[in-house]
């Protein structure tokens, strides 16, 4: 049992280092940052953060800010928040997609200075799908031998292929039923402006002959 | 138990980051990471969408040195082995175009790709069979996701431009009929004012 309890210790502070050497990116303190992710459905995302603020007395960013608040935003394909909440300066937000498409993922600090507004340093890790699932809880939980749990990756990363397969068919018959009415407003627009410039240039001469003829020009 | 603990702990040593972005007009957006001695990186950016299909990269070495810049590219793959330990940092500039603003993948990976064994190497003797023929599979399937990624960007860039023209043909011929009314209208009006403007003089030539 002390064993379990201390590699869960263990597995805590590594996943702590996971965070720390991710990709980071400074944005304003009021600056709103998005990021695009295009996924199929049923498809889980998890994002894991970290806020840093800019400290002028220091010169430098401070290793954690309890005080600092990110309010992070998802919306789904159809312009619906799926997901709007304020997290502190460090965690992780999980979602699950159910319509595919382009989910939006929006990171503003719910800081209300006006003036003075400094820098924000934001670490930040975006898993999508199988590689989103932790395998040490998974094969703890179950129990699984380790080429049992090697091979339900297997089955998940199948999965995910397939998933993101008939996406792609999705997709595709996205991009043919807009080619297809590219096609269709090209040929009606050209008849409907062949037409306007026949009937006005007919209109126009049946105006003008009227027109000198009440003159008697003509 | 102990395994699954270095298998986790090796996990988060191997860091691949894949981020989709909007780059506005005139901007510049860096990215930074932490790296190890001796690691091998990869730092591959794709446009999706925007202008020319065109951004400026960078990747700027702790020591402030440019170990690689690039211009106006739609694509571009680079690998590096990072010779010190410090801060790296990638690059995308969009200050060349005024308006145009664009959308940017970007996939920093840092270390060898995720493995299916990741504290044993691929071809190390103590695997059995089974493994190794897990392993091999793992490999092509993520190989295939790579595929797939690529072939999605892609086919994304296609299917953007085509819905873009679609909504232009809408505007633009509209517009184009609207013009040819208005010109045509416009055409025969002025005609009759030359002829108004005569008639007004002549009858007070003759008055």
């Amino acid at each position: 049992m002390s064993l379990g309890f201390l590699s869960q210790t263990i597995l805590c502070l590594l996943s702590l280092l996971t965070l720390s050497s991710a990709l980071y990116f400074h944005i304003g303190e009021t600056e709103r940052k998005c990021f695009i992710e295009e996924i199929p459905d049923d498809t889980v995302i998890t994002g894991n953060y970290e806020v840093q603020v800019f400290d002028r007395n220091v010169n430098d960013f401070l290793p954690s800010t309890p005080g600092i608040g990110m309010h992070v935003e998802v919306r789904d394909p159809d312009d619906k928040v799926v997901l709007s909440k304020v997290y502190s300066s460090k965690g992780r937000f999980t979602f699950q997609s159910h319509t595919p498409g382009e989910h939006i993922i929006c990171l503003m600090s719910n800081s209300t200075q006006w003036f003075g507004a400094g820098q924000l340093r934001v670490h930040l890790d975006i898993q999508v799908g199988e590689h989103a699932v932790d395998y040490g809880q998974v094969a703890e939980k179950e129990k699984m031998s380790e080429l049992e749990l090697r091979v339900r990756q297997l089955l998940e990363q199948v999965e995910q292929i397939s998933k993101e397969q008939n996406y792609q068919r999705y997709r595709e018959e996205r991009f043919r039923l807009t080619s297809e009415s590219t096609n269709q407003r090209v040929l009606w627009w050209s008849v409907a402006q062949t037409c306007i410039l026949l009937l006005t240039g007919f209109w126009q001469m049946r105006h003008l002959k009227s027109f000198f003829e009440a003159k008697k020009l003509v | 138990m102990i395994k699954l603990v270095v298998f986790c702990g090796l996990l988060s040593l191997v860091v691949g980051s894949e981020l989709t972005f909007e780059l506005p007009d005139s901007a510049n957006q860096c990215f930074h990471e932490v790296i190890n001695i001796g690691e091998k990186c990869t730092v591959e950016f794709q446009v999706v969408t925007g202008g020319q299909y065109d951004v400026d990269m960078l990747v700027e070495a702790p020591n402030k040195q440019i170990i690689y810049k690039v211009a106006k590219k739609q694509y571009d793959s680079f690998t590096f082995d990072a010779n010190q330990r410090g801060v790296y940092t990638v690059c995308f500039s969009n200050e060349f175009s005024s308006f145009s603003h664009k959308l940017v993948y970007l996939d920093f990976q840092v270390g060898d790709k995720p493995s299916l064994y990741p504290d044993m190497g691929e071809d190390s003797p103590t695997l059995t069979q089974m493994e190794t023929s897990a392993v091999g599979v793992y490999t092509a399937l993520r190989d295939m996701v790579d595929h797939q990624t690529h072939h999605r960007l892609r086919e994304a860039q296609s299917r953007k431009r085509a819905e873009e023209i679609n909504k232009r043909i809408q505007w633009y011929s509209l517009g184009e009929a609207i013009v040819i009314l208005v010109v045509m209208i416009s055409q025969v009006l002025t005609l009759r004012s030359f002829f108004q403007e005569k008639k007004i003089i002549t009858s007070f030539t003759s008055t």
